[in-house]
């Protein structure tokens, strides 16, 4: 399997490769829905001429990446463009490897389950086969590697490349087991960007359920794992931010990304829900409703984690997709980071309700975001309310995307459980329905 | 959510849109057309009002009264050899003039290679000088301004307009109520010095033009008005708006024009076309569907109509007022024309922001009545849903075997990836071809062939386009027999789909070319399928290839010009309206032929494709 995976690197870099030299890369890098202000390779190059002058770069209100981002760069500034395809190139191998291990996994536990009997007579035709779970992991590469949206996000030098490798790298450690540098990663990506914070439920599941620790509020060995890995990404936290002060002796940088990631003060038009809507808004529900968005991409983890506690690795997905749709600067970069996953769900393809649908909205705004953009800026022709629109639909075509996949996997669970073909009290054909 | 989530509902309404596609796709193809045919009916159009409230409540004056001295002017300007001769356009003079009028004078020039020799306008290396007079604004800073632009072409003389031009400098510059500056620009070569001209003054190079840089320059133009006036004697004024890329300036700039035309009792044409009163006769109603099929033919062009339409990419809302000397009893005087201009540009100088107030997107079926994007729309969304439901209809079909395959049924291996890829790179391979080919074979088309340059790069075109039919048969062999019945249903699918969000995109850009594009390709795309009979439907395949639509167009838009034509004559049209996309693409970045060249030439050949499956 590595020649294919090696033959897809060489192909997707030769793409990034050629889009860098051609006229394209300039008119990517400047997209909306490609950068966002906490990515802009131009900010980081802004903060660098700072650094340089010796002034601290968040003075002013330009520079919004963390101090590790920027002395990565101070150092590889000259070779920009192979970190930012060698980050892609990490996140698609890390993607692969984790994929392997956890198609490994399910299909161990689906060959004891089949083994003790616990499947019903007609689910047979639901269960996995090798064959068809092979190419699994390679097609999770090719989704990142040659989707659109990561290769133009690759061009424009957009950030978002290297907080996706990074929280790759997470899963993958995860996925191993080893749940040191699960922490650490962690750790580092919400360094990076906060939001993966909600990536913490996911991953103490996986651990407790890896170790055959229940979960249960009342055994002294859940509480003990859990304050282990708390302790663990706490711990490594604050040695990263502690080292951020070390490197740039000042706490400026937590107003200047933090609060800006949270308070959400620039409102550039990107694909996310925030930028119309604050814009619009009297300033005295200001906050309030800040509040309220922000807790939205949180709050979502309780009730996934309870729903999907058996079943960590999906419910990584779900975050990682929820984080993309509700987080307060999205760009395409954290979209395809969960589409990539969506080959390792092939199973439920069956069981999908609108994907005709879904793909044709999210087809459809990819191709109307830049004309709308046009008709705005542009022409003037068109306003706001037009790309916002498009905006809604694009995260109404995520959600609705998203959702789908939660029903077939739970309806996939279900059946598992019940039997394929459910039966009312009556006799007749039953239905599920997702209420 | 219902709909979307409770299977039983969903499998209902899937049902009966699979069992009454067909029905549901002819009855939405009949009413997109008599939607669309039906906007011109004046019950269903909107009255135009003015709705910028800067223009609209305030009262001006019109007091210019040198008509006469610009005729005058004009005969002074008028000697052939002076302007616009062998020698270019009589730069020294109009310099002094513009000067002795009190301007600030400056000049520009400029030069262009074309790609290849125009043949309509015989120009090929291209080289002149604009000459552009800044009146001060007196009452306000310098910050905004208005333009004011005469072309001055060889062959097409203008001598009326700029001799207008320069008495209406004279009188504006004795006035003290300007708040915005006037630039007073003549330029030479019509469209290409007006580009050399604006890229000058907004330090932009787009196009690979050659110009010196502008010595002087006033504040953010707001609003700008191009005057053609070719005869001496003007019956009739007439509005001209279609711009680059079909873009459109704002509604009130055609109502300022209508309300000034009514107020001095100049009559004034749209599309050459006077109004009628009778809408509710036949012959009303034919008048006015004739006139806005012209704006719709003229808008999908996607060429600049008049000076007037290159402002338009620089945000400057623009129009070009056009005399017309149609041999009527009643003449419009040098004086009323001038009157005319001076009440726009005051009107124009009470802007407080930019003309935004009105539409942007709207039909004009004559200049008292106006369509707006809300009501042409549907008629584009009848259409384009179409291929949605064929879409859906085919994603159902598709769906259907995987599900027969729970019973045992053993299902035929689904088609790779290859089978689908193969014809969509291949035929967006001709496109590319179709696209850079014929501008740069040209020299090697000369040496082989006995033609021009110009007809060489429009034969090369309707070669690669004639030899692009030839593909499927190449396609095949290339997949050695691959052709299952999946293979050209998802090819189909991605067909549908891709040409939806094609014709989508186009149509929110340029309503009129997405909907002209919609009508000839939507029924044949819809209904395609490799079992018809195959040399039937490849004759109407071809006959609705977007070739054929440009030369149809250019018949349609001959017979309501009322010049029709005959058949060579057409076909003589048809290679220079090619000729003239291509050079209006390399000369001012219209997006026309690109957009057939590389998405829809490409999208029809993979549905040529599916005819010919195997």
């Amino acid at each position: 399997m590595a020649a294919p995976l090696t033959l897809l690197l060489i192909v997707a870099v030769t793409i990034r490769a050629v889009l860098f030299r051609s006229s394209w890369a300039e008119l990517i890098s400047e997209r909306v829905e490609v950068v966002s202000p906490l990515n802009a390779w131009k900010r980081v190059v802004e903060g660098l001429a700072l650094l340089d002058l010796g002034v601290s770069p968040y003075s002013g209100d330009v520079f919004h990446e963390t101090p590790f981002m920027i002395y990565l760069f101070h150092f590889v500034v000259d070779y920009a463009e192979i970190v930012f395809m060698i980050a892609d190139g990490i996140t698609a191998v890390a993607l692969y490897l984790s994929i392997q291990t956890y198609n490994k996994n399910v299909f161990r536990k689906q060959k004891y389950a089949l083994e003790s009997d616990r499947y019903p007579a007609d689910c047979l035709e639901l269960l996995r086969s090798p064959k068809e779970m092979f190419y699994i992991p390679l097609k999770v590469a090719m989704f990142y590697l040659l989707n659109p949206f990561t290769i133009l996000s690759c061009v424009a030098k957009s950030t978002c490349g290297l907080n996706n490798a990074i929280i790759a790298l997470f899963i993958l450690c995860t996925l191993k087991g080893s749940a040191l540098l699960s922490g650490i990663l962690l750790a580092l990506a919400t360094y990076q960007s906060i939001y993966p914070l909600t990536l913490f439920a996911p991953a103490l599941l996986f651990f407790l359920q890896r170790l055959y620790i229940p979960v249960n509020l009342r055994r002294s060995s859940f509480w003990f794992f859990t304050l282990q890995y708390a302790f663990i990404y706490v711990g490594s936290l604050v040695v990263i931010t502690g080292l951020s002060f070390f490197l740039l002796g000042s706490w400026d940088f937590i107003p200047s990304v933090y609060g800006f990631i949270f308070s959400v003060p620039d409102l550039t038009p990107n694909i996310g829900l925030f930028w119309y809507f604050f814009a619009e808004m009297f300033e005295h529900f200001r906050l309030f409703f800040i509040c309220v968005f922000q807790i939205n991409v949180f709050f979502y983890t309780i009730p996934l984690s309870i729903k999907l506690k058996e079943h960590p690795v999906f419910l990584i997905f779900m975050q990682i997709a929820i984080i993309s749709i509700f987080k307060s600067y999205p760009t395409v970069g954290d979209v395809a980071l969960y589409m990539a996953f969506l080959p390792a769900w092939s199973h439920l393809y069956r069981f999908l309700r609108n994907i005709f649908l879904v793909s044709c909205v999210l087809l459809a705004c990819s191709a109307l975001f830049p004309v709308l953009w046009h008709l705005w800026i542009y022409a003037g022709s068109a306003n706001s309310n037009f790309y916002y629109a498009i905006t809604l639909l694009f995260n109404f075509g995520q959600i609705l995307l998203v959702s789908d996949y939660f029903y077939a996997y739970l309806r996939r669970e279900h059946h598992l459980t019940h039997g394929l073909y459910l039966k009312k009290k009556d006799g007749t054909e039953a239905t599920l329905v997702l209420k | 959510m219902g709909l979307l989530s409770d299977p039983n509902r969903r499998k209902a309404l899937t049902g009966l849109l699979t069992r009454l596609n067909t029905p549901i796709c002819i009855v939405c193809y009949l009413a997109g057309i008599v939607w669309f045919m039906g906007l011109a009916f004046e019950p269903f159009t909107l009255r135009t009002y003015m709705s910028e409230n800067a223009m609209g409540s305030t009262m001006v004056e019109e007091r210019f009264s040198s008509g006469e001295r610009a005729l005058s002017l004009a005969k002074e300007f008028d000697p052939p050899s002076a302007c616009c001769g062998l020698n270019g356009m009589p730069v020294e003079w109009l310099v002094k003039a513009m000067q002795s009028r009190g301007l600030e004078v400056f000049t520009q020039s400029f030069s262009r290679k074309l790609p290849f020799p125009d043949e309509n306008k015989e120009r090929y290396m291209v080289r002149g000088t604009n000459v552009y007079g800044i009146l001060r604004a007196p009452r306000a800073p310098r910050t905004e301004a208005l333009v004011i632009t005469a072309p001055c072409s060889p062959g097409n003389t203008n001598n009326q307009a700029v001799a207008l031009l320069l008495a209406l400098a004279q009188y504006f510059r004795n006035q003290i109520y300007w708040a915005k500056d006037i630039i007073f620009l003549v330029n030479e070569h019509d469209l290409i010095g007006t580009q050399a001209w604006l890229e000058g003054y907004h330090h932009t190079n787009i196009t690979g033009m050659e110009y010196s840089p502008l010595q002087g320059r006033a504040g953010s133009i707001q609003a700008a008005l191009s005057l053609e006036l070719s005869s001496d004697v003007i019956t009739s004024l007439d509005l001209v708006l279609e711009g680059l890329n079909g873009q459109l300036p704002n509604l009130d700039l055609a109502n300022l024009f209508y309300a000034f035309c009514q107020k001095l009792g100049v009559l004034c044409t749209i599309q050459g076309k006077l109004q009628r009163n009778d809408w509710d006769t036949a012959e009303g109603y034919t008048h006015a569907a004739q006139t806005m099929m012209l704006m719709v033919l003229k808008q999908a062009c996607g060429r600049s109509w008049g000076d007037h339409g290159l402002f338009l990419r620089y945000h400057i809302e623009a129009a070009s007022v056009r005399g017309i000397n149609s041999f009527r009893h009643y003449k419009t005087d040098a004086t009323t024309i001038g009157r005319l201009l001076e009440g726009m540009v005051r009107k124009l100088n009470n802007l407080l922001e930019r003309l935004h107030q009105s539409y942007f997107f709207y039909l004009l079926p004559s200049l008292s009545r106006f369509v707006s994007i809300g009501y042409y729309m549907p008629a584009f969304g009848l259409l384009a849903v179409i291929l949605l439901l064929r879409a859906l209809d085919l994603w159902v079909h598709l769906g259907a075997p995987a599900l027969a395959a729970v019973d045992g049924v053993t299902e035929p291996s689904s088609p790779g990836v290859l089978t689908v890829l193969t014809p969509v790179v291949i035929s967006h391979l001709t496109g590319v071809a179709l696209y850079l080919l014929p501008v740069h074979l040209q020299e090697m088309a000369v040496e082989h062939f006995p033609v021009s340059e110009t007809e060489a790069v429009v034969l090369t075109a309707i070669a690669i386009y004639t030899a692009g039919l030839a593909l499927p048969h190449n396609t095949q062999r290339l997949l050695s027999g691959e052709g299952t019945e999946q293979g050209w249903k998802v090819l189909k699918l991605t067909a549908l789909l891709y040409l939806a969000v094609l014709l989508g995109c186009t149509a929110l850009i340029n309503f009129s070319l997405g909907f002209i594009l919609a009508v000839t390709l939507v029924p044949i795309t819809a209904s395609i399928t490799p079992h018809m009979p195959k040399a039937l439907y490849a004759v109407v395949m071809v006959l609705l290839s977007p070739a054929f639509t440009i030369l149809y167009c250019v018949f349609i838009y001959q017979e309501l010009i009322e010049a029709p034509v005959s058949v060579s004559e057409g076909w003589m049209l048809f290679l220079s309206v090619i000729s003239q996309g291509i050079l209006d693409h390399a000369l001012y970045g219209s997006l026309v032929y690109p957009l057939l060249a590389l998405f829809i030439y490409p999208c029809w050949l993979m549905f040529w494709n599916i005819l010919f499956w195997n």
